[in-house]
């Protein structure tokens, strides 16, 4: 226990907030579905800390974060996958020009 | 002299005891045992390459009645060392508008992720890089990272055919990962233990009979197959073969950084011989192998080169596979056997039966999976075969 | 033991500070994988091997493949065009500073009722036992949810073949 909890927690915490940057500034929207993933992966880092600093004893910190792990996956996969067919329709990912139901 | 005195262990203290005695404490020294460790293991590592290429070119050349290289040093045993001099000296091209670092980095990934896996080999009881807990999962997972290597290889040529043959090598990879872990899991379920030492000295019951390959050789096929995919080899190397039009992702690679591919080549065969033993082939489980520890790491290396060989056999015997041929294998015929074998083979382990009689279910289990699969396998060929013969067949006019 | 944890957030945190702001849509999924291995050790030093094994599995193996299939079947989109920052970046950074700041002040002030307990030594048995036991029912959720995400991505990636 020589690193305090909120080191792990302050870390997350800077990942979370990089993937938010991500997300809203990054004109690819590839580029921002990365951002989501980090701050899934940011989510992740602290389920396991609290796991590990609050209750080692119950296995329920590291099941939550593997079930996070399964939906990312199957959200990256059906984001790609729309990312794909919005580019073959429409010949661009840029994020400033899929805008179609702006009112 | 008593050899059952000797113990390797009995090194790793008088070695700690002389840095102690010269004045370095236990945190500085556990980080020196660490970097004596790895460095040791990467030196055997890839100077084994080097007898290994070797070895591979005299059985394939054996086999197909020829004599192999045997003018660089006796019986040819310097020609390794000569064709690393040759592309050590080769001019370092990079291709026009090639994404750099990607390039550069490729190999780099391609040797990183088998050397890796080196740290969780038993070469002897306890003489293993990290006994980890998730060993098996560990193997895994940086058998993975080797598909992201062929993509950046194949995405930073800047070249169309480099491309698509890395889109079907992780194609490849990411398909027979399945069968792979699968076929992995069977003995971890047996024995109980993900941990690799573990996992080998659980087969020391009754002699040389406890062995997972006599258990259950459906597992031990399913695994060989899956091996030889991810390991590219043949019958599985359409993506990177030198008789191939293209060959693959690493035509843009020549010189120093071809070595690196050719080396991750031939040293994660010998990994993957190496798991294989372990899993299948008991590992260091031998004769007085209890009595002396030493004699463990000559059964591994004895059992890891006879797996080594038996690869080398089916690369210079068989002839390749198309891509479609390969991705049909994996999902129509290995993917649902190792799940219905995986499934049997848990319902009769918690069937409990006593010691003797739950090999000999699991042994007969396998043997049926085993052979009914390949009854199952031909009857499609030769439906196949017919169909195709019949669609080819002249239609002769009616007079 | 401090001085590791260090170095591993660091390099994390450096890869992904990479991953969002590199020009080159590839260098940034190379980033990414980074951050992904960093956050798989960062598991390791929190004695989460299983979590940590799986990170590098499904994380590195899977979804950063994907990414990157992505990413080259949109090829056209690697130049400088699509690279870079929208319009809100300042909007966003200057929210993601805010966020951290208030964040690191809730954290560093909060104290959490931390124990000094030793992970249990079969928690890879553990691991599976409640993965069918007590939480069963989310885990045949997470099946289901993998198979409408596996049909649902290839029904929406397929080519459409146009009757003419």
């Amino acid at each position: 226990m020589t690193i305090p909890l909120s080191w792990y927690l302050l870390l997350a915490a800077g990942l979370f907030c990089i993937g938010f940057f991500g997300v809203l500034s990054r004109r690819n929207a590839v580029a921002a579905l990365m951002g989501v993933e980090l701050m899934l992966n940011a989510v992740n880092i602290n389920l396991v800390a609290f796991w590990r600093y609050v209750r080692p004893v119950d296995l329920t910190g590291q099941i939550f974060a593997i079930f996070v792990l399964a939906v990312a996956a199957a959200e990256a996969a059906v984001g790609l996958a729309l990312m794909i067919a919005i580019y073959r329709t429409r010949r661009t990912i840029n994020v400033d020009h899929i805008d179609l139901l702006k009112g | 002299m008593d050899w059952s005195q000797i113990d390797l262990r009995m090194v790793g203290a008088l070695w700690n005891q002389a840095w102690q005695n010269a004045g370095i404490t236990p945190p500085l020294l556990t980080v020196i045992n660490w970097v004596v460790a790895a460095v040791v293991l990467l030196l055997v590592g890839l100077n084994m390459v080097i007898g290994l290429i070797w070895l591979e070119r005299k059985i394939a050349a054996r086999i197909q009645d020829r004599l192999g290289p045997n003018r660089v040093g006796p019986f040819g045993l310097l020609q390794t060392v000569a064709d690393a001099l040759k592309l050590l000296t080769k001019e370092d091209i990079t291709p026009t508008e090639a994404d750099r670092i990607t390039y550069n980095l490729a190999p780099a990934l391609a040797v990183f992720h088998v050397l890796m896996t080196l740290a969780v080999i038993p070469f002897a009881d306890g003489v293993i890089g990290a006994d980890l807990n998730v060993g098996v999962l560990y193997i895994v997972a940086f058998g993975s990272m080797g598909s992201m290597a062929a993509l950046m290889a194949g995405w930073a040529s800047n070249n169309k055919y480099a491309l698509v043959g890395g889109f079907r090598v992780v194609a490849q990879l990411l398909s027979y990962e399945i069968p792979l872990v699968f076929a992995m899991m069977i003995p971890v379920l047996v024995a109980g233990t993900m941990r690799m030492n573990g996992l080998a000295q659980a087969q020391g019951q009754f002699g040389g009979l406890g062995w997972y390959v006599w258990v259950m050789p459906c597992a031990f096929f399913i695994f060989l197959a899956a091996t030889l995919a991810e390991g590219e080899r043949a019958p599985f190397d359409l993506l990177e073969a030198e008789s191939e039009i293209v060959a693959g992702f690493n035509i843009e690679y020549s010189g120093m950084k071809f070595a690196w591919f050719f080396l991750a080549f031939f040293l994660n065969s010998w990994v993957l011989s190496a798991i294989g033993t372990t899993l299948f082939l008991g590992g260091w489980q031998g004769p007085f192998v209890d009595r002396i520890p030493a004699l463990g790491v000559v059964y591994f290396f004895a059992k890891t080169m006879v797996m080594f060989w038996v690869l080398a056999w089916i690369r210079a015997t068989f002839p390749r596979l198309r891509i479609d041929q390969m991705m049909d294998f994996c999902w129509k015929f290995l993917v649902p056997l190792a799940l219905v074998l995986l499934v049997g083979t848990a319902i009769l382990l918690k069937l409990g039966l006593p010691s003797p009689f739950d090999g000999l279910a699991l042994l007969v289990w396998n043997l049926v999976l085993l052979i009914g699969g390949f009854w199952l396998l031909g009857k499609a060929q030769h439906r196949a075969v017919y169909a195709s013969k019949r669609a080819f067949t002249p239609q002769l006019p009616r007079l | 033991m401090p001085i590791v944890f260090l170095i591993l957030a660091l390099f994390t945190v450096v890869m992904a500070i990479g991953t969002v702001t590199a020009r080159n849509l590839f260098h940034a999924a190379l980033f990414l994988i980074g951050a992904f291995f960093g956050v798989a050790t960062i598991y390791v030093l929190l004695e989460a091997e299983f979590l940590a094994v799986s990170q590098i599995i499904i994380y590195i193996g899977a979804i950063a493949t994907l990414i990157v299939f992505a990413i080259m079947l949109s090829r056209s989109m690697m130049g400088r065009e699509a690279g870079g920052y929208n319009r809100f970046w300042l909007a966003a950074a200057v929210g993601a500073a805010a966020l951290w700041s208030l964040l690191a002040w809730v954290l560093t002030t909060v104290s959490f009722p931390v124990v000094n307990q030793p992970v249990p030594a079969d928690a890879i048995f553990q691991i599976g036992t409640g993965l069918v036991g007590p939480y069963v029912i989310p885990f045949e959720v997470a099946s289901i949810l993998l198979v409408v995400a596996l049909i649902g991505a290839v029904m929406i990636a397929r080519e459409r073949h146009r009757q003419r």
